[in-house]
């Protein structure tokens, strides 16, 4: 069953059309109802196309929460070989809302670290719904600081709503491993690239993001605040949501012309989740593309430039 | 403490802040309901001299009670692009800086200066909470690399000051983005073997926490201060149940380790000197205004008449 969003109504209705109609003649043998079926088709493949096209932040929002777009696991296990996740922070738990690992990647070995949100009801509660607690962030240090022993690059794969607002998750210190994580990000001496997959929340997403080059797929987000976060705040109405996501320039095409993010990585039509396998393997192709750039530089020089680099962020605004 | 201050006067004020009061003169501690005459609440820095409370202080009036003699020295901010996103939500953004910046008389939400403590050369930067509720936009990212710049540059420690509701969310993204250019900032400090001391004041949320403010070698806070990632409220409707008492404040977060310290306002000049001089390896302070004679840091500058005596 495809879940559809709100503005793919009209697409639903079509695509359903479709379907009863096939249905209809499979159980009538005399029926030829495939030349209406595939005008039909035809008319969604259309409408689709151009939904995608256009899609407002707000759109962008929902498709990048969608429930069936690709997660972090999704990519991990098409992506890598020798997948070997290693868990915990050596001082409370192991955090499952962030994965974690030794795996290669085109044969070379890199330490991979992501948030997973899950894909039903029982994987998203045990992960959270991709919103970490400290005990995440301190695994991601301890594997970062595992990587830049061993000369391994890092990628890290960001999808979470942000940073757990748990009573355990603030007594434990849930800024602070924010704040380690990124200090982390800009301490490494080897090559750390980042591709926001879905949802780049908040600090919860800066902890894994502040990297040598950031991917954003088309249809992801990065943003300082929730649009419904933002709307209460500054609207004080939470249904002005559609408003705070155009102002808060949080789609990938905004934060590539404000120097945040360095690539934006093509979806097929329909968002990630109608071609799931394309997906995975533009990805695939853009963390290839950024490594290269990156193998063999000095250490210290990555390190360097990845500080430089958000130095001078923020040095041009948007044009107008 | 006697009858007079814990009886009397509670009861007089009482009567009286059922009256208007000129609000230059008069302030009303908001949690025991004191009234406190404003020259007795700013030569007890904004403390409340009845219950402690320590309300609200602005980064000039901080830095003319942290500096010897009151003199400080501003150091220069870049200016960032204003409005970088043309923001707009029910007002637009540059309306809102222009009335920040009228109500406060300050640029922005963050005062960079240098100058000595007990004769100890630092930097200081302090967050404004009164300019839109000191949010960490490019100013304050600015503020803090200017800061550390400085420090680098004189071999000096930094003590920061925070207080901030958190990101600019007026600035999207690139507030964000001061998480990591602050935390540049720290590690140019920790490589250049600077102190970096953060006193946490009320409150201290969101991204500033989460990046610069939860960094320093030695964490100090101001008594009672929130101090949190996610605000309480947004917890309680999270996990649906109440927050313990004191959750989230300096003492609760001193109590689960997340701080070295909980210092009273009025303390905090001291011991500031007194930690900073033992991390950079130098002698004791000299208390009070001069040099008090056998002192050792001065010895070889100041000779003691009566050393000078024998060496004759």
């Amino acid at each position: 069953m495809t879940h559809y969003l709100d503005f793919e109504k009209p697409l639903a209705e079509i695509e359903g059309k479709a379907a009863e109609l096939r249905a209809m003649g499979r159980a009538n043998e005399d029926m030829d109802v495939e030349d209406e079926a595939a005008a039909l088709d035809r008319k969604a493949a259309d409408l689709l196309k151009s939904l995608y096209a256009g899609l407002s932040p707000w759109r962008k929002c929902q498709v990048a929460r969608h429930p069936e777009r690709p997660h972090c696991k999704d990519y991990i296990e098409a992506l890598f070989t020798e997948w070997t996740p290693l868990a915990g922070d050596r001082n409370f738990a192991d955090d499952q809302a962030v994965m974690g690992g030794l795996a290669r990647l085109d044969g070379r070995p890199v330490m991979v670290i992501g948030h997973e949100k899950g894909n039903d009801t029982r994987s998203r509660l045990e992960r959270n719904f991709g919103m970490a607690r400290p005990e995440g962030y301190r695994k991601a240090i301890r594997l970062m600081q595992m990587a830049d022993r061993f000369g391994l690059p890092v990628v890290t794969l960001v999808d979470t709503p942000g940073a757990y607002p748990g009573k355990g998750a603030e007594e434990r210190g849930q800024s602070e491993a924010i704040a380690r994580a990124t200090e982390t990000c800009l301490a490494l001496k080897v090559p750390l690239v980042s591709v926001i997959i879905g949802e780049g929340g908040s600090g919860g997403a800066v902890a894994f993001a502040t990297a040598n080059r950031v991917a954003m797929l088309e249809h992801a987000i990065y943003s300082v605040i929730s649009p419904e976060g933002c709307a209460s705040i500054l609207w004080k109405d939470a249904e002005k949501m559609r408003e705070a996501a155009e102002a808060l320039r949080l789609t990938a095409q905004d934060l590539k012309e404000l120097g945040v993010c360095d690539r934006i990585i093509r979806e097929p039509a329909g968002g990630a989740h109608r071609a799931p396998e394309a997906a995975i393997f533009a990805v695939g192709d853009a963390i290839a593309a950024m490594l290269k750039e990156l193998y063999g530089k000095d250490g210290t020089a990555l390190r360097d430039a990845r500080r430089k680099k958000y130095l001078a962020i923020g040095s041009k605004g948007l044009a107008a | 403490m006697n009858w007079i201050s814990n009886y009397v006067r509670p009861r007089i004020n009482s009567i009286f802040s059922r009256r208007e009061v000129p609000e230059n003169l008069w302030k009303k501690c908001e949690e025991c309901g004191t009234m406190l005459f404003h020259r007795e609440l700013s030569d007890a820095l904004n403390v409340c001299t009845n219950c402690g409370h320590h309300m609200p202080l602005s980064p000039r009036a901080r830095f003319a009670a942290l500096f010897d003699g009151g003199v400080f020295s501003q150091v220069p901010v870049p200016e960032p692009v204003v409005d970088p996103l043309h923001f707009r939500d029910q007002k637009k953004y540059p309306d809102r800086l222009r009335a920040a910046q009228k109500a406060t008389g300050e640029a922005e939400a963050m005062l960079v200066a240098t100058g000595e403590i007990g004769r100890t050369p630092i930097v200081a930067a302090a967050q404004d909470f009164s300019f839109m509720a000191g949010s960490m936009g490019m100013y304050v990212g600015n503020a803090i690399i200017a800061a550390a710049e400085k420090a680098v540059e004189m071999k000096r420690p930094l003590i920061l000051f925070s207080a901030a509701g958190g990101a600019r969310m007026q600035e999207g993204i690139l507030s964000l983005m001061q998480m990591p250019r602050s935390t540049v900032a720290v590690q140019m400090l920790k490589e250049a073997g600077l102190p970096y001391i953060v006193v946490l004041t009320h409150p201290t949320t969101g991204g500033v926490t989460a990046s610069y403010a939860m960094l320093g070698d030695v964490q100090i806070a101001e008594p009672g201060a929130l101090i949190c990632f996610a605000g309480p409220r947004v917890i309680e409707q999270t996990i649906r149940e109440k927050l313990p008492e004191g959750f989230q404040r300096a003492e609760y977060l001193l109590d689960h380790g997340m701080l070295d310290r909980v210092t009273p306002r009025g303390e905090l000049r001291d011991e500031l000197i007194s930690i900073t001089r033992m991390l950079l390896g130098l002698d004791p302070a000299v208390k009070g205004e001069l040099p008090a004679p056998g002192d050792n840091s001065r010895s070889e500058a100041v000779t003691d008449p009566a050393d000078a005596a024998s060496r004759d």
